[in-house]
């Protein structure tokens, strides 16, 4: 007999095999990357949700803020980083109410890894996180699987991320001016879509400068060259 | 204290009918009657000072230390009841730990202060314990530079982060007195303990507030003002201990350290040097002075 | 019907029977055992003269997927320790901090003493002493089923103040020896660096650039076969005057020409 957490399926079907559940669980096979440019940081992620091979969401919006100018883009099972993300928004504002002062990009990783680190047995997640704070201005971190933390100059994740590689190191500039970095995340995202089957939809993208946050929508159907909303 | 025996004073958890905690008030007493300790905090840094009575001939020189280190950055220093003092010390080391723990990166001072201050205050309201029989100063350096994360690896972009609002200064020295009550203060000058008179009226001729003191100047007036505020008349023999905190680029890398024999005597022997002039018109007060040394 | 907000959402009790809870039981033993996700490949060290040498590549592999070229895997503790991590880079993040806790708490202990100079003299924790620290940490988390999965080396001196270099894994098994290597290294570069110091005898009778060049030549030997190596890497050489620690070395005189005179693989000769 095989251990595991599963156990027998009573008789009336609804209880569900627990590893089949987790298997076949709302997955963000995905394309996500975070930037740093000039006066900030620019996330960007598709928008595909799928259960195995069917989408179950379209339009799905994988970047979350957790503060401010703090924000995160998620990929992994879409159960535990909503979770994940609803922790770490609560615990920044209530670091913000009680210091009287907003978290940095570093008070938000820290608290994200140590939630993913300790509970590493439990998740699939695999995080970007990415802020602004006007002592560290835009900056830029990974935390992959295991729940190591590393800082990046740029960072992308998700299933997608291995189809681009390529074109990120080759067209990665460090310093780029907004517009320079608004292409760079969207043809990185257009090639990730092209080539990653649980990759697709709208391309989303997040500006973090001092000026705060700022929304990009990108649709496929206008081959994401004009910006909506 | 024309309420003793009003009943008013047996009790932390019970106001007197005119609105005050006796017990406190008689913590700060026991306060009264410790060495003195001062804190400056000057341009690029913090020093702190203490006056240790020698209680005893059969206490070993430089042993017993009064001030002592929090975290890498924070340093503290107390007037009153030792024992009470270690306590508070053991508190703060858990909580820059906790902080640490946490945040993965060192607890700011003021964040210190705030928690230590709370903590304090909580032994002002309950019947079962009485409140902390020390003043304490707390001194710390903040990092100016970027902070990483504990254990961080990687780095950003070689050209750093964009987006930085330069305009803001971030980090420093910082220095704050928690009172029994749990009443803290940011100070650029902090006196307590039996002195805490003497001491207060010499750490307002420096300008501390304005354009500051280095560091070095600091250590010196520290251990000038320790002297001042000895209180000889009872005669008591007593050493100087002192520590301080500078900035990354300065002589303790943004660590608490104590402050090295060399500059301490250095700043005692000046210390003496300017005791004695004051009291030049009584030659033999001088000569007491020289016969302090170890 | 149940309309309290636990019950949203879920199958009705008085049609589908309470829930049955019992299969989120765990059948098994508790396994909190994970395996290595973000790793670091070998780290390899050798002891000389005055010291000992050690370096590691700045990789962290994804499994295959080279993913994070700037991950520096040598830490250094007290200025007179250098630690190297082989495997998870998480656990690696774990242990510097826990390294850095540590650090903090001899501070305490090293302020009791009259002054600095006194303080300076007394050395409290050597990188014997961290490594046995180390060493009791890896077996307890191996006992408790939930391993951190790393290879280390600890390099510095021990209380006699002679160079010291010991290892241990994420089992707690632990060795010393003049050289040691993690992972790849351990087949690749030991043979190299045992030629050059089988004993401590023939370590101590090493030059500090000798033992730089060994440990130069046998990085080189590990990016030519080691699929989850890369050509920059971390060297620390550690001496009673402190720590020299070069964070992004570039492997120098490769030797690929020779590929011009490979042709097929066997008879064939353009």
């Amino acid at each position: 007999m095989e251990f595991g957490t599963s156990g027998c399926l009573s008789e009336d079907g609804i209880h569900v095999d627990m590893d089949r559940l987790k298997k076949g669980e709302v997955n963000l096979g995905t394309s996500i990357m975070a930037v740093t440019f000039k006066d900030g940081v620019i996330l960007g992620a598709d928008s595909r949700t799928t259960t195995g091979a069917y989408i179950a969401n379209r339009v799905t919006d994988k970047l979350t803020r957790v503060h401010d100018t703090i924000w995160c883009c998620r990929s992994g099972s879409a159960a535990d980083t909503q979770a994940v993300a609803d922790i770490v928004q609560y615990q920044l504002g209530l670091f913000a109410m009680m210091n009287g002062k907003p978290p940095t990009t570093q008070t938000a990783a820290a608290i994200f890894q140590e939630i993913c680190y300790s509970n590493k047995d439990r998740l699939s997640a695999g995080l970007i996180i990415a802020g602004w704070d006007e002592r560290h201005g835009g900056q830029v971190y990974s935390i992959p699987l295991g729940g190591s933390l590393h800082k990046q100059s740029y960072a992308i994740g998700g299933s997608g991320s291995t189809y681009i590689y390529g074109y990120c190191d080759a067209n990665w500039r460090e310093g780029m001016e907004e517009a320079d970095a608004v292409k760079f995340v969207k043809g990185a995202l257009a090639e990730a879509i092209k080539w990653d089957g649980s990759s697709g939809g709208v391309i989303r993208m997040v500006v973090l400068t001092a000026k705060g946050a700022d929304r990009h929508l990108y649709l496929p159907d206008t081959d994401y060259q004009v910006r909506h909303n | 204290m024309t309420s003793i025996g009003t009943g008013y004073d047996l009790a932390n958890s019970i106001f007197s009918p005119d609105g005050r905690n006796f017990q406190v008030e008689y913590a700060v007493k026991a306060v009264e009657n410790g060495g003195t300790s001062i804190g400056i905090r000057c341009k690029d840094g913090v020093v702190l000072a203490v006056e240790k009575i020698v209680t005893s001939k059969l206490l070993k020189p430089g042993a017993n230390k009064r001030i002592a280190t929090v975290d890498r950055h924070l340093g503290v220093v107390y007037s009153g009841m030792v024992p009470d003092g270690r306590h508070f010390v053991d508190r703060a080391r858990d909580e820059s730990r906790s902080w640490r723990d946490t945040f993965k990166t060192p607890i700011p001072t003021a964040d210190l202060a705030n928690r230590m201050g709370s903590y304090l205050q909580a032994y002002t309201l309950y019947q079962s314990v009485r409140p902390f029989g020390i003043t304490a100063i707390v001194g710390g350096f903040d990092s100016e530079l970027e902070l990483p994360v504990d254990g961080e690896v990687g780095s950003g972009p070689s050209c750093g982060a964009g987006g930085k609002d330069t305009s803001k200064k971030h980090g420093g020295p910082f220095l704050y007195m928690i009172e029994p009550s749990g009443l803290y203060w940011g100070y650029y000058g902090a006196a307590t303990g039996k002195g805490r008179q003497a001491a207060k009226a010499e750490l307002e001729k420096l300008d501390l507030s304005g354009e500051g003191i280095s560091l070095e100047e600091a250590v010196k007036e520290a251990a000038r003002i320790i002297y001042v505020a000895h209180d000889d008349s009872k005669d008591k023999e007593f050493e100087l201990e002192m520590s301080w905190i500078s900035g990354a680029d300065g002589p303790t890398k943004g660590k608490h350290q104590e402050v090295p024999k060399a500059l301490r005597e250095e700043a005692e022997r000046l210390a003496r040097k300017a005791v004695a002039d004051e009291d030049s018109d009584e030659e033999e007060e001088a000569k007491e002075g020289e016969k302090m040394e170890e | 019907m149940d309309h309290r907000p636990q019950a949203w959402g879920r199958p009705r009790d008085d049609i589908y029977g309470a829930y049955d809870g019992s299969y989120l039981q765990n059948s098994g033993p508790k396994q909190a055992t994970q395996s290595p996700v973000v790793t670091g490949t070998s780290v390899i060290a050798i002891k000389f003269a005055d010291g000992v040498v050690m370096a590691a590549d700045n990789l962290a592999s994804y499994g295959s997927l080279a993913r994070f070229t700037d991950v520096k895997r040598l830490r250094t503790f007290h200025d007179n320790t250098v630690i190297g991590f082989g495997g998870d880079v998480s656990d690696m993040q774990y242990l510097d901090r826990l390294i850095g806790e540590i650090d903090i708490d001899q501070e305490y202990e090293l302020e009791q003493l009259p002054d600095r100079e006194a303080q300076k003299s007394v050395e409290l924790m050597q990188a014997s002493n961290l490594f046995t620290f180390l060493r009791r940490q890896m077996y307890h988390q191996r006992n408790e089923f939930n391993p951190l999965w790393n290879q280390i080396l600890v390099a510095g001196f021990d209380d006699e103040h002679k160079p010291f270099l010991a290892s241990v894994d994420l089992r707690g098994t632990s060795f010393t020896s003049p050289s040691l290597a993690t992972g790849f290294g351990a087949a690749l570069a030991q043979p190299i660096m045992r030629k050059y110091a089988a004993t401590d005898e023939d370590a101590a009778r090493l030059t500090r650039d000798q033992a730089v060049d060994v440990i130069k030549e046998c990085m080189k030997v590990l990016f030519y076969r080691d699929a989850r190596s890369l050509d920059r890497y971390s060297i620390a050489v550690v001496t009673k005057e402190g720590i020299d620690l070069k964070e992004n070395e570039q492997l120098e005189k490769q030797s690929w020409a020779f590929a011009e005179r490979i042709k097929g693989y066997g008879t064939q000769t353009v």
